[in-house]
């Protein structure tokens, strides 16, 4: 059982601050890194890797302090987001080299165990070079694994993956967490962040936004005003209905649709078709403005 | 340990395309002198000029370049180096064991042609040639410990290197008084003029502090990249 400690770390460059001010506990289980692209996610899980120092704050494994101390690597296996492998070697050389670099006693056992948990033994004995995205990250975590690390550090593991693939990425993450490992993996994605981690911490534009299980999650991020854009067949009678109920907080007409403020959400969308249904409009769209994960993010940021 | 390390660094180093401009220096410098040799009617009196200006003053410094910066810059350039850094080793083990590779790379690249090269000019001379191939590894070690500094250091490595190699080295260590004594090409020469006697190899710089500096430099240049990679910070792609 391991604990990674992030404490009051802030990291910047030059002038530009990646990470601002951040304290994060990660204990056993599947811990979900999730925030938009730049937000600070990689620099965080390099930090937690060794391979870059805090400008401020210290980050520590079991109370140990990571950054360059080379003996933290018994207990940390890294996926690095990183393609670059030694690809001249065969899948199966570099994952024995890694449980040589680690010092294992039995190294050819290890590797063997390691590639048959990532499902890779038919393609072992081929060169890295002649591997599929996919494959390659098997193989990168068939190396990371091979010295069974009580943390497991991955750095957008689900990049280029298919979907057989991402379920049995998944499917393995989901089980080293039950295993009690301390696993961290970052993602921009919410479904996929959701379908994994039992804990979530969001990070947006270096700061700490949100943390928790994904169900307080997805609440913090459906239960926020939205602007939905309808169009009907009778727009000035659908607004008038609509922000008759607490549900709207403003209607915006304009020639062809109607902008509408939404408050609650899963209220919104149950009364919106009964509204239609009782009046007699037909409803041609309805649609978010602005769903895209980085305006999610930027209002959990501007609510704090 | 040290096995995976240097079957890792080897990968690397000839797994690539630039692992043929390895072979393909020493094999310029023998074409080179067999030509000499086969039209030229006595070769013996250009011998050590040729060796000495071109063998170590140009061919030398780009083989033990490529060795140092294909053992150790390019894993960090690429990102590769992560695999051997997230492991529990000594960062002066890592170190070490890339610039004794390079080192070996440049004996069987760089000083064993030199000292073919010295037989094929005038097989008469084995002692000369002999001095000539010792003289190139006692270089070659000072260069890998140089150049496995600045791929450490820097993220241009090979580019700065090849300044140095060919601007410093080259030229400066060659024609330039002041220059000389500051070059791991004279300190060198200082080794080779003691060994061999030859009439025409002379050395700005004298033997006593020629083996000084040499060592100096690479202990200087190790122990900076040892110190450097303890606390190399590898680049996020944000």
């Amino acid at each position: 059982m391991s604990v990674i400690r992030i404490e009051k770390v802030s990291r910047w460059y030059g002038n530009v601050v990646a990470i601002n001010d951040v304290t994060m506990t990660i204990g056993p289980g599947v811990t979900g890194l999730l925030g938009p692209n730049g937000a600070g996610k990689s620099t965080l899980i390099t930090m937690m890797a060794g391979f870059l120092p805090p400008s401020t704050g210290t980050v520590t494994l079991d109370g140990a302090e990571v950054w360059r101390n080379e003996g933290a690597y018994r207990h940390i296996g890294l996926v690095p987001e990183t393609e670059a492998v030694y690809d001249t070697l065969t899948g199966s050389q570099f994952v024995v080299a890694n449980a040589q670099l680690q010092g294992l006693p039995n190294p050819g056992a290890a590797a063997a165990e390691a590639i048959t948990t990532v499902a890779m033994e038919d393609a072992a004995g081929r060169r890295i070079s002649t591997y599929s995205k996919g494959m390659k990250q098997r193989i990168k975590m068939a190396a990371a694994l091979v010295h069974e690390p009580s943390v497991l550090l991955l750095d957008e593991p689900f990049n280029g993956m298919d979907p057989r693939q991402r379920l049995h990425l998944m499917d393995l993450l989901r089980r080293m967490g039950a295993d009690g490992r301390t696993v961290l993996f970052s993602s921009h994605i919410l479904e996929e962040v959701q379908q994994v981690a039992t804990h979530i911490e969001v990070v947006v534009s270096g700061r700490h936004a949100a943390s928790g299980d994904y169900r307080a999650i997805r609440t913090l991020m459906t239960d926020r005003p939205v602007l939905y854009r309808l169009r009907s067949s009778d727009n000035r009678r659908l607004a008038s209905a609509l922000i008759a109920d607490p549900c709207t907080s403003g209607a915006d007409l304009d020639d062809s649709s109607l902008q509408v403020q939404v408050l609650d959400f899963e209220r919104f969308s149950r009364l919106v078709p009964t509204l239609a249904r009782e009046l007699g409009i037909r409803l041609l769209e309805v649609a978010p403005t602005d769903e895209s994960l980085e305006s999610v993010f930027s209002y959990l940021v501007g609510r704090r | 340990m040290v096995a995976t390390i240097a079957r890792l660094t080897l990968a690397t180093l000839f797994g690539h395309r630039r692992g043929l401009l390895l072979f393909i220096l020493p094999v310029v410098l023998l074409a080179l002198c067999v030509l000499l040799a086969l039209t030229v009617d006595d070769t013996a009196d250009f011998s050590t000029a040729l060796l000495q200006q071109f063998g170590l003053a140009v061919i030398l410094p780009l083989v033990a370049l490529i060795a140092a910066t294909g053992a150790i810059a390019t894993e960090i350039d690429d990102g590769s180096i992560v695999y051997l850094l997230s492991k529990p080793i000594k960062r002066y083990t890592i170190i070490l064991t890339k610039a004794g590779l390079a080192i070996g790379v440049i004996f069987a690249l760089g000083a064993i042609p030199m000292t073919l090269a010295g037989i094929i000019l005038d097989p008469s001379d084995l002692r000369t040639a002999l001095a000539f191939g010792i003289g190139a590894l006692v270089a070659g070690i000072a260069y890998t410990a140089i150049f496995t500094a600045i791929s450490v250091i820097s993220a241009n490595a090979v580019t700065i290197g090849l300044l140095y190699s060919l601007l410093w080295e080259s030229v400066m260590g060659q024609y330039v008084d002041g220059a000389k004594a500051l070059s791991v090409q004279q300190w060198s020469l200082a080794l080779i003029q003691k060994l061999s006697d030859a009439p025409h190899v002379e050395s700005a710089v004298k033997l006593p502090i020629a083996m000084i500096l040499l060592l100096a430099v690479t202990a200087v240049g190790l122990t900076l990249a040892i110190t450097r990679l303890r606390s190399l910070v590898l680049s996020t792609s944000e």
